[in-house]
């Protein structure tokens, strides 16, 4: 069994869940700060979601193909997006990115606005009132969103192949080599990815729990005299 | 020179329209919840920005709605001792009150001067209500500020614990100048903490006295209530006399007799001012109607405290009065409730006596405990 898909898999995931992490983080600081306009910047990162994944990789071919600008642009410096493990990356993050800016929105907004209040006028910026109040008082809810992120950008496969195609030891990830497997009529191939996605997916979903057990700090409710 | 606010604000329904002028001194604003206090100090710490108006400090222009200045509130150097304390819950007693100090050897000394140390490493989960305060104080005071905001730190603690934190508390507020906004619906916090009470309600700053004159003669219906006063009634002319309808009660006060005596409109007595009459024998059965600041009474409920008997009781008319208030007169009957309260030595020494047999009491109101109200 040749292990490739495993190993572009987390390449994939990992590096999509990073991206995600931040901008997931940042679209939701932006949206749970502003006072108009939200619920159409609100529905509008949350479109992902929502469309089937092979609209948001047609989506990005059309953007990052050779007829758009975007598309253009990186071919200059002789980069692309179709057909790369970086692809694959994107399309990961496209779909991924929802799930990131909803749970960090839902947890920042959680946050006791006496807390910032309290930050702004002990003199703190706006930057370390994010970093040092905010995001650790939303950290279960944070961590969380970055899990399922993983998860979702490990699971990715209709924007996957529709942006980085299927190219076996270059672009196959795992569910699409189950698909692949299958298609050529390997079942024991496709099981065996089957199980190894399963198993990977049931990691995430373990260490979510444990993230997400309460802290001493955040749920200590007896009080010490 | 001290603080100076003008400033208006409107959200939604409600509409604040404040303006005071503290020295430098502990002021109070004593309001009901939801009056616009607490918004009051968001907008001068700057937390919330007033539509239009002034603040200054010591001749600083903190706002300035016609000259567009608007300081941040991080710049502006005042101090917010929240409600729950705001503490940051991921962050350690030290850590929080690093985040005021701003460096770590001022930080241990705040830790030192507030009596926490050994406790510098625990959540804010983890401590007691007044270790919570003592490290919000001291997050609070060692960010250096020049004037404090106190936004009913006291909500929600037991009496015995309260009454030490209103002392510590005191003790920091002198110890940095002694110059605050102090802002409650409890009275008697607001009585032990300042000498200057401002009264608020509904976005507006009905009155600003000194305590011991808002205790004994409040001016306003909003003051007389805050001011833990249960008895309210109208008043109004009625055959040449002053009536309360309320109460069913003839009203004869030294301020009623004057000129401008018809600029009053409310009446109102505190249930501690109440005396017990014996039942007159005969009196007030002929000649001219029923006594002035006399009611007879059918008592609904009696509540017993620890040092006090609260006796609520319903006006009815006096047993042998010729003269009776009409019926009609009264808006509901139930609505007529008098609250009266005795100490219990008195109130079992008046039932030893008899006074009140049969579930009646004759309550009179001396005339200079009479309080009069313009609005």
């Amino acid at each position: 069994m040749d292990h490739t898909p495993l190993w572009i898999s987390l390449k994939v995931a990992g590096c999509a869940t990073v991206f995600t992490f931040f901008l997931g983080l940042f679209a939701a600081r932006l949206v749970t700060g502003m006072k108009k306009g939200k619920g159409l910047l609100d529905g509008l990162f949350s479109l992902p979601m929502v469309l089937p994944p092979t609209v948001v990789g047609f989506f990005l071919l059309v953007l990052f193909g050779r007829n758009a600008a975007p598309g253009k642009f990186l071919e200059r410096f002789g980069w692309s997006f179709l057909f790369t493990w970086q692809g694959a990356v994107l399309a990961a993050v496209a779909v991924s990115f929802p799930l990131m800016y909803r749970a960090s929105r839902g947890a920042l907004e959680q946050v006791e606005v006496s807390l910032l209040h309290a930050a702004r006028t002990l003199g703190m910026s706006e930057t370390e009132i994010f970093w040092r109040v905010q995001v650790p008082a939303a950290r279960p809810g944070i961590l969380a969103g970055t899990i399922l992120s993983f998860a979702r950008a490990m699971g990715e496969f209709g924007a996957t192949i529709m942006v980085a195609g299927n190219i076996p030891g270059r672009t196959q990830t795992m569910s699409v080599a189950v698909y692949t497997a299958m298609q050529s009529g390997n079942r024991a191939l496709a099981y065996r990815w089957a199980a190894v996605i399963l198993a990977v997916s049931f990691l995430s979903v373990f260490l979510m729990n444990l993230a997400l057990k309460p802290k001493k700090h955040d749920a200590s409710k007896e009080e010490v005299r | 020179m001290s603080l100076y606010v003008d400033i208006e604000k409107t959200y939604g329904d409600f509409a604040l329209k404040v303006s005071f002028e503290t020295e430098d001194e502990v002021f109070a604003i004593l309001g009901a919840s939801g009056c616009g206090k607490s918004l009051t100090l968001k907008c001068i710490a700057g937390i919330e920005k007033p539509d239009r108006g002034v603040i200054r400090l010591d001749g600083d222009v903190l706002f300035d709605s016609g000259r567009r200045t608007d300081v941040p509130a991080g710049k502006r150097r005042i101090g917010y001792l929240f409600q729950d304390h705001a503490l940051f819950p991921t962050m350690t007693v030290f850590e929080n009150i690093l985040c005021g100090a701003r460096d770590k050897t001022v930080a241990r000394e705040y830790v030192r001067r507030f009596c926490l140390e050994g406790r510098e490493g625990l959540y804010p989960a983890q401590l007691s209500g007044g270790q919570k305060q003592r490290t919000a104080l001291a997050r609070m005071l060692a960010a250096g500020p020049r004037y404090l905001l106190l936004d009913e730190p006291f909500s929600g603690m037991d009496g015995h614990l309260k009454l030490r934190l209103e002392q510590e508390l005191l003790d920091a507020i002198e110890s940095c100048g002694g110059r605050a906004v102090f802002v409650s619906h409890d009275r008697e916090e607001v009585c032990r903490m300042t000498e200057r009470i401002a009264v608020m309600d509904g976005g507006r700053i009905v009155e600003i006295r000194p305590k011991d004159e808002l205790f004994s003669s409040p001016r306003t219906l909003a003051a007389i209530r805050l001011t833990g006063c249960e008895n309210v009634s109208r008043v109004e002319k009625k055959d040449g006399r002053w009536y309360a309808p309320d109460w069913g009660m003839y009203l004869k006060a030294p301020s009623l007799t004057g000129e401008d005596a018809g600029r009053y409109r409310y009446a109102a007595v505190r249930a501690h001012d109440f005396v017990a009459e014996t039942e007159p024998e005969g009196t007030g059965s002929e000649g001219t109607g029923p006594e002035e600041n006399r009611i007879g009474c059918e008592i609904l409920r009696e509540i017993s405290e620890p040092f006090y008997v609260t006796v609520c009781c319903r006006g009815r008319k006096v047993p042998g009065a010729k003269e009776t208030v009409p019926e009609a007169d009264f808006p509901g009957t139930g609505e007529t409730v008098l609250t009266a309260r005795f100490p219990r030595a008195e109130w079992e020494g008046l039932r030893a006596r008899g006074i009140f047999t049969g579930g009646r009491l004759k309550l009179y109101i001396p005339e200079e405990k009479l309080i009069l109200l313009e609005r």
